[in-house]
């Protein structure tokens, strides 16, 4: 079996997620190579060289894949695709938007967001909100795979694997990039981070998120949020936790003001440690919380934040 | 120009599923259904372009057994002008699902094709890329805003990080994020207005598309279920179990 990883980078840095990827590819069995679409992303090809495990890294340094434009990127990875028995991206907003037209153009289904592998053939995967783990078979001769990187662990960057350029360069001229508007943040981001403090309703409006902003400054922490309080426009949407938003799966999630309907735990309850507090104490967060306290969350953070 | 909207039917977002016990898969039966939450959302779009005169004609489909029906005449309800039902009794994957729906892009030639981002049943998010792959046609997945100027359709999408906007030829695909509308409620003379618009009903087996399955579903388990743990007093206790029981902060 040969193995091909999908790159997740933004041309200066490759991201954590795909030496989680990686270690799903490992599970499946085979030699792995990883490609790395993008422009000027030498540094990302070079740091991909390291992780443990890759045979070659594909580099297709081009224009055309500057922004990741779906169109563009599932042409390349459909045309590098039949070296391959298996094709996996990272099921996060790049893979999860061309990896279906990779699979569509092959012809084959796509396996989602799996978390576990049980063979060559057979992926474990939730759906219902994580509220049911389906065991699926692919009966496809290839497969495509996202990989939910909550799953599997990181491997080991001590690698050395041969870069090789690509001369492919196919832009399919039906779209084109307008602009990006990125969230600057110091703070580690939600999918990478080891603490993570998410705020719901109870916050009551958006400035109040700022209570939160001293506790993570102390543990190093990424800032989420429940789609309630997402919804109520008290921040924005990439802080969202649940569902439809980020899945995390840090050592320690605290939850703040957040009742815990089951889109929001199908975000974080693969998380180490659950905190929540909460001044509602049938609130259905505290049946996941390792510990919980009841109480205003005006009185609790101030005195959480000066006590850590 | 003309809309289309592929809607799914789904079980109702507040109810919580359970898995039979058998483990062959979730237990639907007497279960609450609904139209999918983000197909909703893509009806609404598709009205709002109609209210502001750029769509002339909205035509909503879905794919499944007699039942998707009312969930089409809830998007009758809510505006577009006419429903196709594409009879099948069986549970297609997203692939066979984009191959029929491509079959209705290439009758109906709309210009703009909204779908929801994902069903929250099976939570795949593959059918709107795998039809904009399957048509050729650009694709602006996870919007939160659409703007049509000309020839040209400017999808702001949610990614990771903050937001991205692209340009694209029209026609094109378009799926739907949280934020990109609020839906309306029915009103109950829409609702009596939309029992008498076009429903037309297409046997799946007419469309000449091997809708064998590409997967098998070995089994569904319930997922691991989390310890409740305890209650602390005081923060000043919280504080002490994290550093010396959970050993998660130092």
């Amino acid at each position: 079996m040969s193995i091909l990883v999908f790159a997740e980078h933004d041309n200066n840095t490759l991201k954590a997620d795909t030496l989680k990827t990686v270690a799903a590819a490992q599970a499946i069995g085979g030699d792995i190579d990883v490609v790395v679409a993008g422009l000027n992303c030498q540094a990302v090809a070079e740091a991909a060289a390291q992780i443990n495990g890759v045979n070659k890294v594909l580099v297709a340094d081009n224009a055309a894949y500057e922004h990741q434009l779906a169109e563009n990127v599932s042409l390349l990875v459909t045309e590098l695709a039949s070296d391959y028995s298996h094709i996996l991206a990272t099921a996060l907003t790049t893979g999860k938007n061309f990896m279906p037209r990779v699979a569509a153009l092959l012809d084959v289904a796509q396996i989602s967001d799996i978390i576990a592998v049980e063979s060559a053939d057979t992926f474990v995967r939730p759906i219902y909100a994580g509220n049911a783990i389906a065991t699926v078979q692919s009966l496809d001769s290839k497969k495509v795979i996202t990989v939910r990187t909550t799953g599997f662990d990181a491997v080991a960057t001590d690698g050395s694997a041969e870069i090789i350029a690509i001369a492919q360069a196919t832009d399919a001229g039906t779209s084109s990039h307008v602009s990006d508007e990125l969230t600057v943040s110091e703070r580690p981001d939600l999918g990478a981070a080891g603490v993570v403090i998410s705020g719901g309703r109870g916050m009551q409006n958006g400035d109040n998120f700022k209570l939160l902003e001293g506790i993570a400054d102390k543990l190093g922490a990424a800032i989420g949020a429940s789609r309630a309080a997402v919804d109520a426009g008290f921040v924005p949407n990439d802080m969202q936790v649940g569902q439809t938003g980020k899945i995390v799966a840090p050592d320690l999630y605290i939850a703040v003001g957040i009742s815990g309907a089951i889109q929001h735990l199908a975000g974080m309850k693969d998380s180490k440690v659950i905190v929540a507090i909460n001044k509602d104490p049938e609130a259905p967060i505290f049946q996941v919380a390792d510990y919980g306290i009841v109480g205003d969350l005006f009185d609790v953070l101030p005195e959480l934040e000066s006590k850590l | 120009m003309k809309v289309l909207v592929p809607i799914k039917r789904v079980i109702d977002y507040n109810v919580k599923v359970r898995v039979k016990p058998d483990n062959s898969n979730v237990d639907l039966a007497n279960v609450k259904m609904a139209i999918n939450p983000f197909c909703e959302i893509a009806v609404e779009e598709a009205v709002r372009l109609k209210e502001a005169g750029t769509a002339t004609e909205i035509i909503a489909v879905s794919i499944g057994d007699k039942s998707c029906q009312e969930q089409l005449r809830t998007a009758l309800a809510l505006g577009a002008d006419k429903a196709i039902q594409i009879d099948t009794d069986q549970n297609l994957d997203s692939l066979n699902v984009a191959k029929l729906l491509q079959k209705v892009v290439e009758a109906e030639q709309p210009q703009l094709v909204i779908l929801g981002k994902q069903s929250i049943d099976s939570d795949n998010n593959q059918t709107g890329q795998m039809l904009a792959a399957l048509t050729g046609l650009p694709q602006g997945t996870f919007a939160s805003e659409v703007k049509v100027d000309g020839d040209k359709v400017n999808v702001t999408r949610e990614i990771d990080g903050g937001l991205q906007t692209v340009a694209l030829s029209l026609p094109a695909i378009v799926t739907t994020d949280l934020r990109l509308n609020e839906p309306r409620y029915a009103s109950l003379p829409n609702i009596m207005k939309a029992k008498r618009k076009p429903l037309e009903v297409q046997p799946a087996a007419d469309f000449g598309i091997d809708l064998a399955p590409r997967s098998t579903l070995v089994k569904v388990s319930p997922p691991s279920e989390r310890q409740a743990g305890i209650v602390v007093e005081s923060v000043d206790e919280l504080v002490e179990k994290l550093k010396n029981e959970a050993k998660v902060i130092s």
